[in-house]
């Protein structure tokens, strides 16, 4: 992305959360920034990019990100890492260790929260972190408040020598709100990186000498929740019911019950547990509001603080208001609010791939494919789990394909022996967290045929570069890895590694076909990019002649959403069973040209579209 | 019950078809008029097919971005069985603007699903009021099928808090930065959309 100059200090702007902290990150005079897209955090360090005056980087894992932030910190710099939630369990390794040393130039590691999973396989709830790794944690509710607790989070880093926790759900990084912008301020180190072996290399003598001092820090950075400004008190009207909230579930509070007593937590760990105590003696009952877990309530319960929490609200998903005020309501005796129209029932649209996606090819081919095992990753590619292809069986984790194929290969049982196991995975994933699972494979002699699809781009999050592209955040030239040489230098035989075209289905299904056979590893490459980045190229669309179509279907397992059913037909066959005829379409202003569907379509019914007359939509 | 000075309005669609860009030039234009603003989205994979919907509230001081079911003051439709899909947002009897095309998922196309025979009487049955149009024919006609989303804010311009010209002034500003060439063409089809929301109406009022 290009450099913008950025709005002048005291403009007003409509900012998303993500939008917001990037404008405070720069403000804060931060000098390095890095992540791995993950959705809702990707447009943090996206937007950080078009800033100038501040190094930006996508990493190839959420843990190389933060260890590139800490050297950062170490050094005495400002510096920012971000990521969903699961990246940092991937991090994690690193910050159970940053918090014994801590920083000298402020850190603040933004974590987005997919409550209510928009886009992520589990719902975790990130302030645990602050917990395990005794680091405050700051909880913004929406983009001022995001964009002020940036600012703050970097100087409280700095000044008690921590890094600091921004935790955020999807009901901030993705809303918009009105943000009032200020001044950048440059943070020059002067000192530069001072060796102090005693405090930055964690040998077991070191780190046992560092582990009191961050039971000493606790203590402070308690004492500085049980004042800080961002724990405030509203004590309301209406003391029936109090509520301590943070995040967007204190906005769904207010939202609901304007005139209730409400304790706002914006610096949620350590607890304000003093605080809190002297608000529940103000009211009758005390209501803990939080996204997911149970845990301030926990820590209340625990501390002799009466009060409820899940054991009325739910432990998944968002405590919006139309969930808040049946459950208050109950809670009060009195009577429940008529749910309002019930939604009528309408069909499910899931997520689809793409018109033209490279992965359609190799989805179609795996679904003719009978006997095998598919161990799938994280990415555009889960999708195959989902109709018409129903290929793909199993997805944990980014990178996990590898180490669960060698699983299924090395666990398999009787019933299972002459199954053919194998594992899909993208060029970013595999970068990610992949590489490490295939040299287990290899070393360990197992027998897995490895899908590696390249479409140069992290796909799901936008089409982000990465390594294998060779193109860098600000879209520059960047070396590029070679994937084919990649693999055989952990192992893989030369013979044993394909690069394949996936629009050209007869030799991806014999490739497919003739490696699981072979009872060694195989990898095979497929070459296309993603259709939603600049490296693609439109061919020319394409049209169905009625005439010619006979209803077999062929095309429509092909899964392209450009095809559409428009007449099924029941008929019985000469041998007495009855299949159903689906007559086709296609939506020529869709259609890209990736010649996929042509190739199954056995009467030749699908054309160049003629572009001299109008392009017509498809009727339903 | 729902703070009378907010209004709440929930664009939906598909993603792909400018219903987060048409509910940002609409956020835009409330904050031309000094409101308080928030917006946010329902949209899981939007880029993949899937549905989106975006809340809009604007006001003196808005608290919770999310419209609460029952609330909504108008419900803009992107496509027919989206509208259906989502009319119980509304307040009781409110006001449904929907393009009447038809976009089919796969899971329709290969028989797991069926398509709602009659979306638009669906939603009338259940007592809201309903403008409907073929946007995305509108939009062809005019050259151009991503004009869909103009359309459709055109469509909106009678029916919002303040004048039309302040939401064509906000559509015509964004173009004017990025592509000047596009601005006639987003006016026309802004007017379009406004005339054909204003036959649909008339329709509805004599039929």
């Amino acid at each position: 992305m290009a450099a913008v100059m950025p709005a002048p200090s005291q403009s007003r702007l409509l900012l998303s959360g993500n939008e917001a902290v990037a404008r405070a990150v720069w403000e804060s005079g931060c000098k390095v920034a890095a992540a791995y897209p993950g959705t809702p955090s990707t447009e943090m360090l996206e937007v950080i990019s078009t800033y100038p005056d501040i190094y930006s980087e996508w990493s190839v894992n959420e843990k190389v990100s933060l260890e590139v932030a800490i050297g950062a910190a170490f050094a005495g710099s400002r510096s920012f890492c971000c990521m969903k939630h699961v990246g940092m369990n991937v991090a994690s390794d690193a910050l159970m260790t940053l918090t014994l040393t801590g920083v000298i130039g402020g850190l603040v590691i933004a974590i987005a929260d997919d409550v209510g999973l928009s886009s992520s396989q589990n719902e975790q709830d990130s302030r645990f972190w602050g917990r395990f790794a005794h680091v405050p944690v700051f909880e913004p509710a929406d983009s001022q408040e995001a964009y002020e607790m940036t600012k703050l989070a970097f100087d409280f880093s700095e000044k008690f020598q921590v890094p600091v926790i921004l935790r955020m759900t999807t009901r901030i990084n993705h809303v918009k709100g009105l943000v009032t912008v200020g001044e950048r301020v440059a943070h020059e180190n002067a000192d530069g990186f001072r060796k102090e072996p005693a405090r930055w290399v964690m040998t077991p003598a070191g780190a046992g000498k560092r582990i009191p001092l961050m039971f000493e820090r606790d203590k402070t950075l308690r004492a500085e929740a049980e004042t800080s400004p961002l724990n405030s008190v509203d004590s309301g009207t209406d003391r029936r019911v109090g509520f301590v909230a943070s995040g967007p579930a204190w906005m769904h509070v207010k939202e609901s019950f304007p005139d209730a007593p409400v304790l706002k937590l914006g610096f949620s760990c350590p607890i304000p547990l003093e605080k809190i105590r002297a608000f529940a003696a103000t009211v009758e009952k005390l209501v803990i509001v939080e996204e997911v877990e149970p845990l301030v309530e926990t820590e209340l319960k625990a501390a002799g603080i009466d009060c409820l929490g899940k054991d009325i609200l739910p432990r998944q998903g968002e405590l919006a208001p139309n969930v808040l005020k049946p459950a208050i309501a109950k809670l009060l005796g009195e009577p429940v609010p008529e749910n309002l129209a019930k939604p009528a029932p309408v069909f499910p649209r899931p997520p689809t791939m793409c018109v033209a996606c490279p992965h359609l090819g190799v989805y179609y081919t795996l679904a003719q494919i009978k006997n095998i095992t598919i161990s799938g990753d994280i990415g555009c590619y889960t999708l195959g789990a989902g109709h018409p292809w129903n290929a793909l069986d199993t997805t944990i984790s980014m990178g996990a394909s590898m180490g669960i194929a060698l699983g299924l290969d090395k666990g398999r049982g009787t019933a299972d022996k002459d199954k053919r196991i194998l594992a899909v995975i993208g060029d970013s994933t595999f970068l990610h967290m992949g590489m490490q699972g295939l040299l287990d494979i290899v070393y360990n002699g197992g027998n897995v045929t490895v899908l590696l699809l390249d479409n140069r781009a992290v796909g799901m999050t936008g089409g982000q570069d990465n390594p294998g592209n060779g193109r860098d955040i600000y879209g520059n030239p960047a070396p590029r890895v070679d994937f084919a040489k990649l693999v055989e230098s952990l192992g893989v035989k030369k013979e044993r590694i394909h690069v394949v075209d996936p629009y050209v289905l007869p030799k991806l299904f014999k490739t497919i076909r003739d490696e699981i056979k072979i009872p060694e590893v195989s990898v095979i490459i497929t070459d296309q990019p993603c259709v939603l980045i600049d490296d693609y190229k439109k061919q020319k669309p394409y049209e169905v002649i009625d005439d010619k179509c006979t209803g077999c279907g062929n095309c429509v397992d092909v899964g392209c959403p450009a095809i559409h059913v428009t007449r099924r037909e029941k008929v019985i066959k000469p041998s007495g069973k009855e299949v159903e005829l689906q007559f086709v379409k296609i939506e020529t202003s869709a259609c890209t040209g990736c010649n996929l569907c042509v190739q199954p379509c056995a009467p030749e019914a699908i054309v160049h579209a003629d572009l001299t007359k109008p392009i017509r939509l498809v009727k339903h | 019950m729902p703070d009378s000075n907010i209004t709440n309005i929930l664009v939906v669609g598909i993603g792909g078809q400018g219903v987060m860009t048409a509910t940002e030039i609409l956020a835009e234009a409330a904050i031309a008029l000094g409101h308080d603003v928030k917006k946010t989205e329902v949209a899981g994979m939007a880029q993949r097919g899937g549905v989106v919907s975006s809340h809009l509230r604007f006001g003196p001081r808005v608290l919770s971005p999310q419209i609460m079911p029952g609330t909504a003051d108008l419900l803009v439709a992107f496509e027919a069985a989206e509208g259906m899909r989502w009319c119980h947002m509304l307040r009781p009897g409110g006001l449904v603007l929907m393009n009447t095309a038809r976009l089919v998922p796969p899971v329709v196309d290969i028989g797991l699903y069926d398509y709602p025979e009659d979306p638009l009487a669906e939603i009338k049955s259940r007592g809201y009021q309903l403008h409907a149009f073929d946007a995305m024919e509108i939009a062809l006609s005019l050259g151009d099928v991503r004009l869909g989303n103009t359309v459709m804010l055109g469509a909106m311009a009678d029916h919002l808090p303040f004048p039309a010209g302040v939401l064509l002034e906000s559509i015509l500003k964004r173009f004017r930065a990025r592509k000047p060439q596009m601005v006639e063409l987003n006016q026309k089809a802004f007017e379009a959309g406004r005339a054909a929301e204003k036959a649909a109406q008339h329709e509805e009022e004599t039929a």
